[in-house]
């Protein structure tokens, strides 16, 4: 009975509503339901980017390369739409995700098939991608008037009075979930996290788990890229600028472990909801935006360590129930 | 035929007969097939522009990187050890934002260099001590931290800047060793090259930096301090990110929250370029510092021929992961042997 407590899914919701009623002692409307559907809204291609994030970050890898796959993958479809303004949306959406799947599997390749470390095949591709969209776009913006209605509304079009982009963000986030828990991949994902050695001894190729979570993890990349150009309706070099670090601060609050094999989809969405929240109070608060890079970084420090310190108080524990056997 | 116990240079002495098989050697050495590539590298960019192979232009291309030169040094250090470092840009925009606040109060020339050098120190001491003291990679913490430093400096100036810098600290990032045309910074690099060079090869120091990379375990076990080393090389990374930061500031003469952009990029590039394993352990400060020289004549090259600054960084990513590839290919050639 006194486990669920200790989970961070559990802990996390108690400081979210914590911190709801703490700020809304400064301005009343924040916890007004319109309020947090709008933080919904604006988190929503956040809590894409770490649901990228988390798979790879799952199997012990990192994925610096999220947000140059978004502005890649946005400033090409926003520049298709120029072309073809329309195109129907169900294939907008499709070739997002298989833009951001190609660049995924890039990625995948060189990690999976020649054994690069994540962290040095994403800083390359991270810089690599960014350029393509420079070169692409010859420094140009694709800005609002260029695009088409249809493709600006994509993240706005209402379905049972709930906006389009939280649709996307719900539904990948379900399949992300029903995948990671309920399929056989999904479980060598947190095998091969948890302890690569053991997975390998038991069967489970490492390789083809790093290349399967990459290609996700771009595939994922692609529409939130997509969700990033339609809601700002402008794309620009430097579109998704830091998401990098702001879907690794969500993946770390929602107590994903850096080195792979624990965490989960709910405590991620928690966690950049709660990032979102933070965001979002800054303004409430009247405190400068320019303060919220300094404010994630203390959060992913402040999260890492709670992390590690817990996970090595769990370790103890078992250890001391494994010697009471 | 292979004999046990013996490295791979005494097994290399061993085995190799007849001058063909002494060339193959000599090419399955990184360092030399590095030297070849940075020659073709100065014969391409010398057919590209008349105005490449000039002594005067090449002195002046070395103020466009021997920061980052100065960054990978301890980088390479870092990287042997197994670990990285990503910080880097964001402490030298910490401690650049320090310095201009310094120079706001009137400080003279001498305090804003102790105050650079310190607060890098105090950053890089920071991220040794998180990582060190609760076990956490590397990668976690220094993302982190690269986040708060350049939050820190973003925070405090927001959309404005620092530029007013006292006349003599200009000295620092343009001027010239006296007597000559060779710019103080690229002196400053090849003393604290030579002195890492020193450090690496020539002391137990550099001995146990080699340890901890091929097998931190078993240096533990052997009694090699292995947390301090890797806390002291942390902090050294904070100590030359804050040298760096100095030399920047006072070559652009001013101060912005994204100052120093991207400079981990091009730290860690060098040093895999420059041969030392990802996975730690392997490496020499040859070809570090020879892979320096290269990054940056070929980006000279590159502005000679108008290559935007953007697309010079797709050609830095691929040369990263190109360069990791190769070394690997590399290490299965020795190991096949």
């Amino acid at each position: 009975m006194g486990n669920w407590i200790q989970r961070r899914e559990v802990t996390l919701t108690i400081i979210i509503f914590l911190f709801i009623g703490l700020v809304s002692l400064r301005a009343p409307g924040f916890a007004l339901p319109s309020n947090m559907y709008d933080v919904l809204n604006d988190t929503a291609v956040l809590m894409l980017a770490a649901t990228a994030q988390f798979l790879v970050l799952l199997t012990g890898g990192i994925d610096l390369s999220i947000p140059s796959i978004m502005a890649l993958t946005g400033m090409s479809l926003a520049m298709l739409n120029m072309k073809v303004p329309l195109l129907p949306i169900p294939v907008v959406v499709a070739l997002a995700i298989l833009v951001g799947l190609i660049q995924g599997g890039l990625n995948g390749l060189f990690v999976g098939v020649f054994r690069i470390p994540s962290i040095i095949t994403t800083l390359g591709t991270m810089a690599m991608y960014r350029a393509l969209v420079f070169l692409l776009s010859g420094g140009q913006w694709v800005s609002a008037h260029e695009m088409s209605e249809s493709f600006k509304n994509i993240p706005h079009t209402p379905f049972l009075g709930i906006s389009g982009i939280l649709w996307y963000t719900a539904i990948v986030v379900c399949l992300v979930g029903i995948f990671l828990t309920y399929s056989r991949w999904g479980r060598f994902v947190y095998a091969v996290g948890g302890n690569r050695t053991a997975a390998r001894l038991v069967g489970i190729s490492g390789s083809k788990v790093d290349g399967l979570v990459f290609l996700l993890s771009g595939a994922i990349s692609g529409l939130a890229g997509l969700l990033y150009v339609t809601r700002y309706a402008a794309a620009q070099t430097d579109s998704a600028l830091g998401y990098e670090l702001q879907a690794v601060a969500a993946c770390v609050i929602g107590g994903v472990s850096v080195s792979g094999g624990s965490g989960t989809i709910l405590g991620v969405v928690l966690g950049a909801f709660f990032l979102g929240l933070l965001y979002n109070a800054l303004t409430v608060v009247n405190l400068s935006p320019f303060y919220q890079m300094a404010l994630q970084g203390f959060a992913i420090l402040v999260a890492i360590v709670a992390n590690t310190v817990v996970n090595q108080k769990n370790q103890k524990t078992m250890l001391a129930k494994r010697k009471l056997i | 035929m292979k004999v046990e116990g013996l490295g791979i240079q005494e097994q290399r002495i061993l085995y190799s007969r007849g001058w063909q098989e002494r060339l193959f050697n000599l090419f399955r050495s990184w360092e030399v097939v590095l030297t070849i590539i940075f020659f073709v590298v100065m014969a391409v960019g010398a057919s590209l522009s008349p105005f490449f192979l000039d002594w005067g232009n090449l002195l002046e291309t070395t103020f466009n990187f021997t920061e980052k030169a100065i960054i990978a040094l301890p980088m390479m250090f870092i990287i042997l050890c197994g670990d990285i470092d990503v910080s880097v840009g964001s402490i030298v925009a910490l401690a650049s934002l320090a310095m201009g606040a310094a120079a706001q109060a009137q400080m003279p020339t001498p305090v804003l260099v102790v105050v650079g050098l310190m607060v890098g120190l105090a950053a890089g001491m920071l991220n040794g001590f998180l990582i060190t003291r609760f076990g956490i990679p590397a990668i976690a913490v220094t993302i982190g931290t690269q986040s708060l430093f350049r939050g820190i400096s973003q925070a405090v100036l927001g959309d404005q800047a620092y530029t007013q810098y006292p006349a003599d600290f200009a000295y620092l990032g343009q001027g010239y060793f006296p007597g000559t045309h060779v710019p103080f910074q690229l002196v400053l690099f090849l003393v604290l090259a030579t002195g890492t060079g020193i450090l690496l090869h020539r002391t137990t120091f550099g001995r146990k930096v080699y340890a901890i990379g091929r097998n931190p375990v078993a240096s533990r076990f052997s009694g090699v301090p292995v947390d301090t080393i890797r806390f002291l090389i942390f902090s050294w990374a904070g100590l030359f990110s804050g040298l760096a930061a100095i030399l920047l500031t006072s070559r652009i003469g001013s101060t912005r929250p994204n100052i120093a952009m991207g400079f981990e990029l091009d730290a860690i590039t060098s040093v895999v370029l420059g041969g030392v394993a990802i996975t730690g352990g392997f490496g020499g400060i040859y070809g570090v510092v020879l892979a320096n020289f290269l990054l940056g004549y070929l980006k000279f090259a590159m502005g000679l021929i108008n290559i935007p600054g953007r697309v010079m960084n797709f050609v830095t990513g691929a040369l990263l992961i190109l360069s990791v590839i190769i070394g690997e290919t590399f290490k299965r050639l020795r190991k096949g042997r």
